[in-house]
């Protein structure tokens, strides 16, 4: 197994400062670059378990707005962002929906929902469907 | 004609924040106008997280930060006109507004909250060589088609400045499958927040040029490609440089601007380093009785300082308009009781400094400046001056004019102020 040597960039706080972690393997990391404490952590995290907050929209019938912004409730590993993405793109809801309502439980199982970030209420589009537009 | 003793133009997340903050005030007369169908401003397009983190100690989405500040303005039943466009305000305070149920109105005010944002520099202000194809978008324009609309605006995708707006959307494109070719930025730096730099352009691999720019876009009825240019040290194109890139889609993240031709049709002076209102520590304008805060005043990079600030003007505007109601009919201003206001002034390495005038400070017990450096600094340091002599100082690690700054001036530094200028000024600090 070849070693490990990545440049992050902390963004812990907006010092931003340019961290090297390097390594024969991920027992024995060095961290260097880091003014404190807390930027070795989130590098360290950042070599073995990076994850990020997934935000995108679904569609949305019967509501005055075509799409339902949505987020997970956690965290998800980085490498399930792109095949969550495919499962949220092909979810339709029904308005009304309330802030926090849970659009799709355990996402991939990875633990997170896909939970609704606003409210939206039933009804017409402005200018009714004649207007046109995606589906 | 109807009357109000506060009418708030702009139903974002400032002038929610001044107008939940002035009924708090003991302003019970409130009018709230927005031009949109629903309240909340951009932050309901903006659905990325990153919001809140000061304000409420979480990392909300724009959609639920907006929906905390709905659910308090509807609390406090604060009246609305919503779908609803004001055209001018007068320096009497008068509002004329038009709507399709009610056609073109006037209300007078005691006082008005100016809160209408701001909005983003397009092709026209940045003046972009070239034709004049589809697929030339700015990327607010392109996060609503995408995030409210739910249209796809392109697929191979060339960015053109790294403001925040830029850089969420070149996350948000690759996210909905579109491919991210670059991101320029015409200045040896980028203009958004770091955190913004490597969560959306370091995770998905997207290209950062620095010190690149676009010279031209070519093709006839779509865009089918854009030539780029290394620039020099003063940001300009070096001539040679040019290399054609191929994409159906030019976005723009190259500024935003304060809207302000409200607040010129009232005499409202503006700000040259801040394309926004002149304000004093109340954020009042320089017309008597009118406020103003958010990005309307300068662009903030956090909306949890927007709220902040409209904090301050809604209190303010309360203030002018409870206090005048006291005296009587004759109109007593704040400034009447206090004395002539100090100037604030931007100076060696400042781009601008907010308030720009401060007026009495009894009772206050500190004053917080929002301010950006004109360049990066390393190890530096912020310095008030007030005549020559040095009243405060504040050490940074770092700052960068893609982040505001706060600098707070406890009562013990505020009680120094006497009828001099304030300068405040950024420093490097050797070692």
């Amino acid at each position: 197994m070849s070693g490990i040597d990545r440049e992050i960039v902390c963004i812990v706080c907006p010092t931003g400062c340019r961290i090297r972690v390097s390594g024969a393997d991920r027992q024995q990391l060095t961290v260097r670059g880091n003014e404190c404490k807390r930027g070795e952590e989130y590098a360290l995290k950042e070599i073995s378990d990076p994850r990020r907050t997934l935000i995108t929209t679904v569609r949305i019938d019967h509501a005055p707005l075509r799409r339902l912004p949505v987020r997970t409730n956690r965290e998800i590993p980085k490498q399930s962002i792109f095949p969550c993405m495919e499962v949220i793109n092909r979810v339709r809801v029904e308005a009304p929906v309330e802030i926090g309502q849970v659009i799709i439980p355990n996402v991939l199982g990875t633990g997170a929902d896909v939970v609704a970030t606003r409210s939206m209420g039933r009804g017409a589009r402005p200018g009714g469907p004649a207007q046109g537009g995606p589906p | 004609m109807n009357r109000f003793d506060i009418v708030v133009i702009g139903g974002g997340p400032a002038g929610m924040a001044a107008a939940v903050a002035a009924r708090e005030a003991g302003a019970e007369d409130i009018l709230l106008i927005e031009r949109d169908r629903e309240l909340g401003g951009i932050l309901q397009q903006c659905i990325h997280n990153g919001f809140g983190l000061h304000r409420f100690k979480e990392d909300l989405t724009g959609p639920e930060f907006a929906e905390r500040y709905i659910r308090r303005v509807e609390e406090l039943d604060i009246p609305r006109k919503l779908d609803t466009t004001v055209l001018e305000i007068t320096e009497d305070r008068e509002v004329l507004y038009i709507n399709a149920e009610e056609g073109v109105r006037t209300v007078s005010a005691g006082a008005i909250i100016l809160a209408m944002g701001c909005r983003e520099r397009s092709r026209g202000a940045i003046n972009i060589p070239g034709s004049r194809p589809a697929g030339v978008f700015t990327a607010g324009t392109a996060q609503r088609l995408i995030n409210i609309e739910g249209y796809m605006v392109g697929r191979r995708i060339m960015m053109l400045g790294t403001g925040d707006i830029g850089l969420i959307m070149a996350r948000r494109l690759t996210l909905e499958g579109a491919k991210v070719i670059a991101v320029l930025a015409r200045k040896p730096y980028p203009g958004g927040l770091t955190r913004n730099v490597v969560q959306c352009l370091y995770d998905y691999d997207i290209p950062l040029l620095l010190r690149h720019t676009i010279v031209e876009i070519l093709g006839k009825d779509r865009v089918r490609g854009v030539l780029v240019a290394e620039t020099d040290e003063n940001s300009r194109p070096i001539s040679g440089s040019e290399e054609l890139y191929e994409c159906d889609t030019v976005i723009l993240s190259v500024g935003l601007i304060p809207e302000n031709e409200l607040s010129l049709s009232a005499g409202v002076k503006l700000d040259s380093h801040t394309g926004g209102p002149i304000v004093d520590e109340s954020r009042q304008t320089s017309v008597a009785g009118i406020y103003a805060c958010g990005n309307v005043v300068h662009v903030h990079d956090l909306v949890d300082y927007v709220v902040e600030e409209s904090e301050i003007a809604g209190k303010g505007a309360a203030g002018f308009v409870l206090g005048s109601v006291a005296v009587g009919t004759e109109k007593m201003r704040p400034e009447d009781r206090k004395g002539a206001p100090v100037h604030l002034l931007p100076g060696e390495g400042l781009k601008y400094v907010v308030p720009q005038r401060v007026r009495g400070i009894d009772g206050e017990d500190s004053l917080d400046l929002y301010l950006r450096v004109n360049r990066v600094y390393g190890k530096s340091s912020l310095e008030v001056k007030l005549g020559g002599e040095i009243i405060k100082r504040v050490k940074r690690l770092r700052m960068s004019p893609g982040e505001m700054e706060r600098l707070r001036l406890n009562k013990g530094v505020m009680e120094k102020i006497n009828g001099s200028d304030l300068i405040v000024e950024a420093a490097e600090v050797n070692g």
